[in-house]
């Protein structure tokens, strides 16, 4: 973000950015850069509150007022995510007693995940996939945890993209499961930890790693800071 | 606790460091027409997916509200913006801000580039599609620039 910044800003345009790693703005320097110590993926903080985004807008924008640069001050609230508190919600069943496990655990989850989409209008779904679909994939993923060779299985494209495919598919639809808007991570750690498809992603991705896969490949099958070893499993 | 852990794995990653910092000084914001640029990895065209590595860019239209995050990183959260847009993309307060007359006007021509690149120099960014960017929000008359990252 700090160098785009200052390319934009090269161009002739004042710039004000928010800035998410603070040590990447002391790096790179942007012209005027507010540091909001926020979820990632949340730079304005909260959804949904109005009046907070605003009084973030209103910070950013009262760095225009600095008379020379490169100007980085400190947002003074900050908001820790809830990775530490996975999000609690019943999986709805489904008539599934053919399928494995994960596979009748997405099927289970479809009415969620169309009630989310009906919603909000908004899904991450999609880069391979589509919702219909992740219940195959999370035949595939299985085989893989049980030791089949990634490459073999017949997925449709890139693992890490089908995998974010079917992460976002669990976090959307447990939108419709819970009261209220998860607050960051928690509907991650959730999905990572606590249901079928994330537990055989889990293992397909340790094989993978095991087996020599690319890393790109295995590290991107699921967040950084969800990879559990196999003496975690 | 995650986003202290990816904070610090990504704390020592290498930018591109200019030189000097450009400096352009800014006209009063209440009379400024202003622009969001987003590095989410935001599309227009239904389109989820988003290449690690593609230093290129996508405009959002003003009032296109059929926006997909196609971002290609898992280490970020995505339910904020499901459930509101605003906390990615601030659209709907600048408008407040545009009619309560803090802004000048927000512009119709937004821009989304991907952020988190594995080229830590950005050299597509800063020599082609950073300045073609800039081009389209000169035709549209931008004069401030509102950087947000996820």
């Amino acid at each position: 973000m700090g160098t785009l910044a200052s390319v934009i800003e090269q161009q002739g345009f004042a710039t004000v950015a928010i800035s998410c790693i603070r040590e990447q703005a002391v790096t790179t320097s942007p012209p005027r850069a507010l540091h909001c110590e926020f979820p990632l993926g949340r730079p304005l903080g909260k959804p949904n509150d109005v009046d907070f985004q605003r009084e973030v807008l209103n910070a950013v924008f009262d760095l225009l007022n600095e008379p020379s640069g490169p100007v980085l001050t400190d947002y003074p609230i900050e908001i820790i995510d809830d990775a530490d508190s996975p999000l609690s919600c019943t999986i709805p069943p489904a008539d599934t007693s053919d399928r494995n496990p994960a596979a009748a655990e997405a099927l289970g989850l479809l009415p969620a995940w169309r009630r989310t989409n009906e919603k909000y209008g908004r899904t991450t779904v999609g880069k391979v996939i589509t919702a219909e679909q992740v219940p195959d994939m999370l035949d595939l993923f299985t085989r893989v945890a049980e030791g089949e060779a990634w490459q073999e299985v017949g997925l449709p494209g890139d693992p890490t993209k089908i995998a974010a495919d079917v992460k976002n598919f669990y976090e959307e639809a447990s939108l419709s499961l819970s009261d209220s808007a998860p607050s960051a991570r928690s509907a991650e750690s959730w999905f990572v930890q606590h249901t079928q498809a994330g537990q055989a992603i889990q293992k397909a991705r340790v094989n993978m790693k095991e087996s020599g896969a690319n890393f790109y490949f295995w590290y991107y099958l699921l967040p950084m800071t969800q990879h559990h070893e196999p003496t975690d499993l | 606790m995650s986003d202290k852990q990816v904070r610090s794995m990504l704390s020592s990653l290498e930018g591109f460091v200019f030189d000097d910092v450009p400096w352009t000084s800014p006209k009063p914001l209440s009379e400024s027409r202003v622009a969001i640029v987003t590095t989410a990895g935001l599309t227009v065209d239904g389109n989820a997916d988003w290449n690690a590595g593609d230093q290129g860019f996508k405009i959002i239209p003003k009032g296109n509200d059929d926006l997909t995050l196609a971002h290609y990183s898992p280490n970020f959260d995505r339910t904020g913006w499901i459930v509101d847009k605003n906390v990615v993309f601030p659209i709907d307060r600048l408008e407040e801000m545009a009619e309560e007359g803090i802004v000048g006007s927000v512009a119709e021509t937004h821009i989304s580039f991907m952020g988190a690149q594995p080229d830590h120099t950005l050299e597509t960014i800063r020599m082609d599609s950073g300045p073609a960017a800039a081009q389209a929000l000169r035709e549209d008359n931008v004069d401030i620039v509102l950087l947000i990252p996820v």
